[in-house]
């Protein structure tokens, strides 16, 4: 396998567009990291898009049909929220087989004000029935909230400590121009919010919205040609939900991240000591805290005392999410795995701005996708 | 909120599902039987007034894990030797959320729990008879009970029968 390097990227800024169809935000991300990298489409190998919601729509070739049909293979991926991250997964091993010289993943989304996620019945058969609230409850912040809640009962953590999570990812988002939302909320405001699954309440869910991101793959030499700061991609790795005691009825969002956490320190050659910053899947601030723990960033039981001490924020030991997170960046689903990958890219080469991460070498981004999909990817300058 | 959505879902629902299961070729019923249904097939309702009725499953001949409803091999060490399992109608809240929000149509608040069962399993469901506003420590490990009622009538005019949980006096 050889070396891969990102070499450019692209993103929208997250929110609603009415105005434009998916394949106008995809195009415009993967024309930004074109430019970044400084390839036209006429360079371009390979093209992996990321989508969920119409990932029957070929949303990768009416991509192209925006910015050039050069007839070269397009894939179209859908992993839950874990998409954008496997588009860029499956272009790096496309590059690092020997395969393609260039290639380009992009994640883009559409979901306008789309309400709760889960919980319904589709069978095109008829065959299964609504069962929400009626044999209890498969919607997101339900979901994620009996996470958190199982959390708490093995070790203690309180709604407050939970709260605290969106409190710093709502201040973060006050510096990140591409955010949805980059609005400040006090401890306060955050827990006397409008509970959505008690115990997380309205500011402790991520939105809905749309967004795309785009990522530029090159062999590392190859990239080294295009740009004096190409950042390598130390692993990438994906893993799905392996047999656990409650995995059917309570999606174990935790082992499948330990496990992809493992193997990516593995693959890298480093632990989680060495990382300056992290992007990790706080789709609900329940879901943050665990995920402390399983990417290692502390010991088993301590998620609380990261927050509390704020070793997670901005300024601390191992900032977490200072693009805001899911909470405030947004959530768009097959969007958000190719951009927490570009704002890793973004640090690790000085270029986050006022969020900037100060002299930040090395980047971990974590998505996972319920059903389950977990994806964490190590770069490095 | 979710309405759009709402309507999204009935209209694939008409398109991939209603449409296509109506026979073409043989002779339409001019009268539909109301049933009673099960809201999900590891429900078993009483087929006679001296039955109780009670959630089954699966367990591993080979390793022991026990599954919720029916399977095909074994999650944990894919063998296929599976014996049907009748669970007991008591349990243990292992976690839950309080829902304040939820599809259109179904009442809130509501206690969405996940209830270990005696066997090794355990199954999503709502317990009824804990104050909503009230959620804490103290409802770990709550010993509850499983009774059964109808949810709703579908859109065939079935009644939906659903199980739920409620805490065990004393418990």
């Amino acid at each position: 396998m050889r070396e891969v390097a990102i070499a450019g990227v692209g993103m929208m800024k997250y929110g609603r567009y009415p105005d434009k169809y998916v394949q106008e935000l995809g195009a415009e991300a993967v024309l930004e990291a074109c430019k970044e990298a400084g390839i036209t489409m006429k360079d371009v190998q390979l093209l992996v898009s990321g989508n969920l919601y119409q990932a029957s729509a070929m949303v990768g070739q009416r991509i192209l049909q925006q910015i050039g049909q050069t007839g070269i293979p397009v894939v179209n991926v859908a992993n839950a929220c874990a998409t954008g991250s496997t588009a860029v997964r499956e272009a790096y091993l496309a590059v690092a087989s020997g395969a393609y010289d260039i290639a380009v993943a992009v994640g883009s989304e559409q979901m306008g004000k789309m309400g709760l996620l889960g919980g319904r019945g589709d069978d095109p058969y008829g065959r299964s029935h609504i069962t929400e609230g009626h044999a209890g409850s498969g919607i997101m912040p339900t979901v994620f909230g009996q996470a958190g809640v199982e959390h708490m009962r093995k070790y203690g953590t309180t709604f407050e400590q939970f709260a605290k999570v969106a409190y710093k990812n709502h201040k973060h988002s006050v510096l990140n121009p591409y955010a949805q939302y980059q609005q400040e909320f006090s401890l306060e405001e955050i827990m006397n919010a409008r509970m959505i699954t008690w115990p997380n309440t309205l500011y402790m869910c991520c939105p809905t919205g749309d967004g795309a991101g785009a990522v530029v793959v090159m062999p590392a030499d190859k990239a080294r040609q295009y740009t004096s700061t190409p950042v390598i991609i130390a692993a990438s790795i994906l893993t799905s939900d392996p047999w656990s005691e409650r995995d059917l009825t309570l999606p174990n969002v935790n082992t499948l991240t330990h496990l992809a956490a493992q193997q990516a320190y593995e693959q890298a050659g480093i632990g989680p000591e060495d990382l300056d910053l992290v992007e990790l899947h706080d789709c609900f601030a329940t879901a943050e805290l665990l995920h402390y723990e399983n990417l290692g960033l502390c010991g088993e039981g301590e998620g609380g005392r990261m927050i509390d001490e704020g070793l997670v924020f901005h300024g601390g030991k191992i900032p977490v999410n200072v693009s805001g997170g899911l909470l405030s960046r947004g959530h768009p689903l097959g969007a958000t795995g190719a951009c927490g990958i570009a704002e890793i890219v973004w640090h690790l080469r000085g270029q986050a701005g006022a969020r900037q991460v100060e002299g930040a070498k090395v980047g971990l981004a974590h998505v996972i996708g319920l059903g389950s999909a977990c994806t964490v990817h190590i770069l490095k300058r | 909120m979710s309405s759009g959505l709402t309507a999204r879902f009935a209209a694939c629902y008409n398109l991939l599902g209603a449409e296509r299961r109506r026979p073409l070729t043989s002779q339409q019923p001019t009268t539909v039987e109301k049933k009673t249904l099960p809201i999900v097939a590891y429900l078993h309702l009483p087929e006679s007034a001296d039955e109780e009725p009670y959630l089954w499953g699966n367990k591993c001949i080979s390793c022991g894990a026990v599954y919720v409803g029916s399977r095909m091999a074994c999650s944990r060490c894919t063998s296929q030797q599976l014996d049907r399992v009748r669970f007991s109608n008591s349990g243990e809240i292992w976690t839950f959320g309080v829902v304040h929000q939820s599809i259109p149509g179904v009442p809130t608040p509501y206690v969405a729990a996940i209830v270990d069962l005696p066997e090794g399993a355990s199954v999503r469901a709502t317990v009824t008879g804990l104050d909503p506003n009230q959620p804490g420590p103290s409802w770990f490990g709550r010993k509850v009970q499983m009774y059964i009622e109808k949810a709703y009538t579908d859109k065939q005019g079935n009644d939906i029968i659903t199980y739920k949980y409620r805490p065990v006096e004393g418990s």
